[in-house]
């Protein structure tokens, strides 16, 4: 191991005691805050598959949350599961099968046609649900319970917010790190090095061998299963999904997270939902306007930061100890 | 027949105002190459300027002079676009098009909440202009005259934009520079002044565009965000970039629309976006676009 990558594990390490110690220095408000934060991240993760690795701009990527988010729903509606592993599994399979129908149009193209046409199809799906409101509830939504975790070895009990404080959160968080982890290893995998080939020079990479609509498929099936596992986590702490997260403005939101926090940095999309999450509910607590807050961060960010939160103070760091040739 | 021709009028009034907002997105895209998020929202901003201004003078005026006033939310528009290119796309033609997507988008939080920081939450109206022209008989049916107004506005638009681009010398330099930008520039072209104008008519055009449906709709929040969707939708299955696709894209949509609210409404939404999303899988650069 390198020292660079021994101190990046060294700091990984100590977020990760970090995350786990907080809940019980933060009051319960805090950290389910946090807890959002993480439901976030694991979408930004996802999210950035494709725009750090594989060099596509979805902007249709609340199709995915929503639909892991509306599975949870239609599965307490129609079938009375209250199960949260029966949850994920029922989220992660429907948005997986979304991405798929989805990612088969979508990878024929890039660029600005990829972004119009992931918005264009996520749009479908928010018109349904806001539309058949008879199975969706339409602008009303639908209310989810707080699910059993563990096969209901850790059920609700009657305090919801400690519960969604304390054995949620825990379960949250050690889906986030599973997530972090996975993801990790995907974009060092020789599949995950492949895209990053796609992303720099496509023409290249499939004179190299590498079958680029069929990997840039994979890409977008796996990037779509992580953004549903985020909204179906989601659901119970927000406990009511609405059409608003699969409306193209939430989608915008996720691009948002990446380029906050730098979407040419693993670590980046992460910090950048963190962040998001907290500088939004602090705008929406102190303003009418927190659009326009959000608004001039991000044109501000695009104009002078381009390289997001990470990979300034990355460059930052790397330049203090003068590389000498 | 008497239900038959209001439904084709209504798609064409539909189609009239689709027309406006995606001609400007088309021709911003066509020249400078930049999807603007933002450009719903300059048609929203055209529309609170338009009731803005009508609610200020129109009682001291003779209806037919209140008409000239919608005009107001062009000019506004236009002058915010004018304003907007040099400021914040400018430093952004050299980079990746994702930034400039982000950057867009960015402004569309601003003015969406600028609108509401002028105008506050209530919607404006300006109904006063839509009720000044009654209804009108036509072929056995009784139709709003104001809505007919809005078509041959539409029209107008239509033929002016395109004399504009196909027969002037600016739409020459503007074609030019579509073509091949940094050709333009070698022969002597502005490229820069050439940018600020396809931007502000852009802009001029969705600004009119929110103007003349304000007398039906109203200003209110949001409708930017609606509406720049379905100018999406107008823009991929005409192309993105094409004057003729927009057209034919409005009209397609203002048909589809009118025939899904009467047949399919739960569904309307969706299917115009899958016809979308049918014409970029079979005709990628849409039905009139050059790939």
């Amino acid at each position: 191991m390198t020292r660079a990558a021994g101190q990046g594990m060294a700091l990984a390490l100590a977020a990760a005691a970090l995350l786990f110690a907080l809940p019980l220095l933060l009051p319960p408000y805090q950290t389910i805050l946090l807890c959002y934060g993480l439901v976030f991240a694991i979408a930004a993760l996802g999210f950035n598959l494709l725009l750090g690795y594989t060099g596509l701009l979805s902007f249709g990527h609340s199709a995915f949350f929503g639909m892991g988010a509306y599975a949870v729903a239609l599965m307490v509606k129609y079938l009375g599961t209250s199960s949260m592993e029966l949850f994920i599994v029922g989220g992660v399979l429907s948005s997986a099968l979304v991405a798929l129908l989805f990612g088969v149009v979508c990878v024929r193209y890039t660029r600005i046609f990829f972004g119009i046409l992931t918005l264009a199809l996520s749009q479908v799906l928010w018109s349904l649900a806001y539309k058949l409101f008879w199975v969706t509830g339409g602008s009303d939504g639908l209310r989810v319970p707080t699910p059993t975790l563990l096969g209901g070895i850790a059920g609700p009990g009657a305090n919801q917010p400690a519960f969604l404080a304390y054995r949620y959160y825990y379960y949250v968080l050690l889906l986030f790190l599973a997530s972090t982890a996975l993801m990790w290893l995907i974009v060092r995998s020789p599949f995950g090095k492949a895209l990053q080939a796609i992303r720099d020079n496509e023409t290249r990479a499939e004179f190299v061998g590498i079958q680029v609509r069929r990997y840039r498929l994979v890409a977008f099936v796996v990037s779509g299963v992580f953004t549903g596992l985020a909204g179906t986590l989601w659901v119970p702490l927000n406990g009511l999904t609405t059409p608003d997260i699969l409306y193209w403005p939430f989608s915008g939101r996720i691009v948002f997270f990446a380029v906050l926090g730098g979407f040419r940095t693993f670590t980046g999309p992460i910090v950048g939902a963190m962040v998001f999450n907290y500088l939004e509910t602090y705008a929406i607590a102190n303003t009418t306007y927190w659009q326009l807050v959000l608004g001039v961060v991000l044109v501000a960010l695009v104009l002078a930061m381009p390289a997001g939160l990470v990979g300034t103070v990355g460059a930052l760091f790397r330049r203090r100890p003068a590389p000498t040739p | 027949m008497e239900t038959v021709l209001p439904q084709i009028l209504n798609s064409l009034f539909y189609a009239s105002v689709l027309f406006l907002i995606a001609s400007g997105l088309t021709l911003v895209y066509g020249v400078m190459r930049i999807v603007n998020m933002a450009h719903g929202n300059i048609y929203a901003f055209g529309a609170y300027v338009a009731a803005w201004i009508v609610g200020l003078v129109s009682v001291q005026l003779p209806s037919a002079l209140q008409f000239f006033l919608l005009l107001g939310g062009a000019v506004a528009a236009g002058a915010l676009g004018a304003l907007l290119e040099p400021t914040l796309l400018r430093p952004l033609y050299k980079r990746a098009e994702e930034y400039q997507l982000l950057i867009t988008f960015g402004l569309l939080l601003i003015l969406e909440d600028l609108l509401r920081l002028l105008w506050g939450a209530h919607p404006l109206t300006a109904s006063s202009l839509s009720d000044a022209l009654g209804s009108v008989s036509v072929a056995g049916a009784t139709y709003p005259g104001y809505n007919l107004f809005v078509i041959a506005v539409g029209a107008v638009a239509a033929v002016l934009l395109w004399a504009f681009v196909y027969r002037t010398r600016f739409g020459v330099v503007l074609r030019a520079t579509s073509q091949d930008m940094r050709m333009a520039s070698a022969l002597g072209v502005d490229v820069k002044r050439v940018y600020v104008q396809a931007f502000a008519i852009g802009c001029v055009m969705a600004g009119l565009g929110g103007a003349i449906i304000v007398p039906i709709s109203g200003a209110v929040l949001g409708m930017g965000v609606d509406a720049l969707i379905l100018a999406f939708v107008v823009v991929v299955i005409g192309g993105l970039g094409s004057l003729e696709g927009a057209l034919v894209g409005a009209l397609i949509v203002g048909f589809v629309r009118t025939l899904g609210i009467t047949y399919f409404a739960e569904v309307e939404l969706a299917v115009l976006y899958l016809i979308a999303a049918v014409v970029l899988f079979v005709r990628p650069a849409g039905l009139f676009g050059r790939a």
